[in-house]
């Protein structure tokens, strides 16, 4: 590597951890993207708002509890509830009366969903930065062979994969993960067997929706809450979902991880550009294996 | 088919009566106006290249912006890094903009529906993000600003006519490929892919094309953006600009030819006017799409048809996904 002199191996493996931090936020909100995908086949643009939505309201949780640890703690459950709320409100009011339409159409729903969420974020909240602090016990950094690696981070990590074995039991061992899984294959079936459908799809979507709430409450910390993070998130966790494969968690889980560290190895070998990098990865991957690269439900 | 080509006199009269119309109007009205027409002209051409594929192409053409930004960025860095002859970067900025969809489209036509959709915008992200970040050559996030225009189209009425005229030129470009065999056959593979394949019609190599023509249509439109505007920024190649101008194509009525101006037309004039009362304009924006959705989903213009012409009927449902 002799492009690269002033890289040694501990800050690549500091950027490394940094880089798989980031990736499970990435998981957790496009998990909850594919799922959604998956079982609604709603291609849902709103679910950037949701994850946006969520940041914000463990901002307003965790101020009305004084900040510090208590308040970090209670966004983490509350938040992501409120955020589940929410989505519920909408799919019981508005979503299940448009199933039968065709893709493009609840694109473009969920597309004004998208834009009547940010309005009324800013109405909310305002345009100005928020912040949310960590509880005390992630403050500071721990030493990892020798290179200091945040708390916040190990935190991230740990959850992410919990919230990966958690949604995989979720779907192949209980019954409503069997019975969504089935509806994605074959709506009709599922329903003529006695099940109601409708329900699934709300569940399926509650569930989703509070996925993205969890990222947003997760990366509350890490980041300035601000209008237009829904933009950004939004175009990573879809890019993540097509390279995972539709619909398949643990795709997600691979395009999150891909997405991630070649973010942060694009921040250590070329900054100006490292933006560049995870597009790029998405794109060969895109053209090696065009419908992702774990099998897809659709 | 000889009957298509025969001239229906009476629209061809309103038609001439709407263009003298816009030809006049500069002269009577305030020049804020004429701004927001000439921006309705270059949107409008924008959403149309786009339904070319979108509405009439049946592709799931979802990042059409980055075309319109490649023509406009194409255009900005000739008039300001080179010497050349100011209408070659005029003439550049749509071929540029057509050689990148043919980059692009040959890579996406091999997919289908929503896969061709979203390698669309892996690639149009990767041009966005470059051109984002390469502050030497792009600007970066900052843009170009304050870029030359020759003295007869500098003043805001020239640049109106200039626009009005490329538009116009360009609407009946496209309607002439609308009515075209080649249309006809375009048309046919968004109903039934499938069935052209099986009679014999290179279903990629149409769609491939028809990607061309409309990408070198939006890269025209950006040209007419920099004439207008002077400036270019990265915002121009961002997917919430493509998601704008697909609503465009479905607000309008995204099966009929001139639904697309419409649309872009509600579209500038909601941001503009409502802008002007609230800065909430998009939730206003979001509840009206909610309500065409729910209740016109074949778009403004094709709900007229429908309703107007009943043996027109729309193709909402026939092209389920």
């Amino acid at each position: 590597m002799d492009f690269l002199p002033d890289i040694g191996l501990a800050t690549l493996g500091s950027q490394f951890l940094v880089g798989l931090s980031r990736s499970m936020i990435l998981f957790i909100v496009a998990a909850g993207l594919s799922l959604i995908l998956g079982v609604l086949r709603i291609p849902n643009v709103a679910h950037g708002s949701l994850y946006m939505i969520g940041a914000f309201t463990a901002f307003t949780v965790a101020k009305f509890f004084g900040g510090g640890s208590t308040g970090f703690w209670l966004a983490l459950i509350l938040a992501p509830l409120g955020v589940a709320l929410v989505s519920l409100i909408v799919e019981r009011g508005l979503f299940c009366h448009l199933y039968e339409r065709e893709h493009l159409m609840l694109l473009l729903f969920t597309f004004a969903l998208m834009l009547v969420f940010a309005d009324l974020v800013k109405l909310a909240w305002g345009a100005e930065f928020r912040s949310v602090s960590a509880p005390d016990i992630f403050m500071g950094s721990f030493q990892v062979f020798g290179l200091p690696i945040p708390r916040y981070n190990i935190f991230l990590l740990i959850i992410g994969p919990l919230i990966a074995i958690g949604l995989w039991l979720l779907m192949s061992k209980t019954k409503i993960g069997k019975i969504s899984r089935a509806a994605a294959v074959d709506r009709e079936m599922v329903g003529a067997v006695g099940v109601n459908v409708s329900w699934v799809f709300a569940v399926a979507f509650l569930i989703g929706c509070y996925l993205a709430g969890l990222g947003g409450v997760l990366v509350a910390p890490t980041v300035n809450i601000a209008l237009g993070m829904d933009h950004t998130m939004i175009i990573e966790a879809f890019l993540i979902v097509i390279i995972g494969g539709l619909g398949n968690m643990w795709g997600a889980l691979c395009g999150a991880l891909i997405f991630g560290i070649t973010h942060s190895f694009g921040v250590l070998l070329w900054p100006q550009f490292a933006i560049v990098f995870p597009y790029a990865a998405v794109v060969i991957v895109l053209l090696l294996r065009p419908t992702g690269l774990l099998k897809s439900v659709w | 088919m000889p009957n298509k080509w025969v001239i229906n006199l009476k629209s061809v009269w309103w038609r001439i009566a709407i263009l003298v119309m816009l030809l006049i109007l500069p002269s009577v009205l305030p020049r804020f106006y004429v701004y927001i027409l000439a921006l309705i002209f270059v949107t409008a051409l924008l959403a149309m290249s786009l339904n070319l594929v979108l509405g009439h192409g049946g592709l799931y053409q979802f990042h059409h912006a980055v075309f319109y930004g490649v023509g406009a960025y194409t255009v900005a860095l000739m008039l300001t890094k080179t010497s050349l002859p100011m209408w070659i970067g005029f003439i550049a900025g749509p071929i540029v903009a057509a050689i990148f969809g043919l980059l692009i489209g040959w890579l996406c036509v091999r997919l289908t529906r929503l896969y061709f959709g979203m390698l669309q915008i892996a690639l149009g992200s990767l041009v966005w993000a470059i051109v984002f970040r390469w502050y030497a050559f792009t600007g970066g996030d900052d843009g170009i600003h304050g870029i030359p225009m020759p003295s007869i189209i500098s003043s805001l009425n020239g640049s109106y006519y200039f626009v009005l005229i490329i538009t116009v030129i360009c609407l009946i470009a496209m309607y002439l490929i609308f009515k075209s065999p080649f249309g006809g056959t375009l048309q046919a593979i968004r109903d039934n892919p499938e069935r052209c394949k099986a009679v014999g019609v290179n279903v990629r190599r149409h769609q491939l094309i028809g990607l061309v023509i409309a990408t070198f249509f939006g890269g025209v439109a950006g040209v007419l953006f920099v004439v207008l505007e002077r400036s270019v920024f990265p915002d121009l190649l961002f997917w919430m600009l493509s998601l704008e101008i697909l609503i465009m194509c479905l607000l309008g009525g995204w099966f009929t030819f001139m639904g697309p101006v419409l649309g872009a037309a509600i579209m500038v004039a909601l941001r503009t006017f409502v802008g002007i009362y609230t800065e909430y304009w998009t939730l206003i924006l979001g509840v009206m799409l909610m309500l065409l959705i729910f209740f016109l989903p074949q778009g403004v213009m094709g709900y007229f048809q429908e309703k107007f012409k009943p043996g027109v009927k729309a193709r909402v449902e026939e092209t389920q996904a």
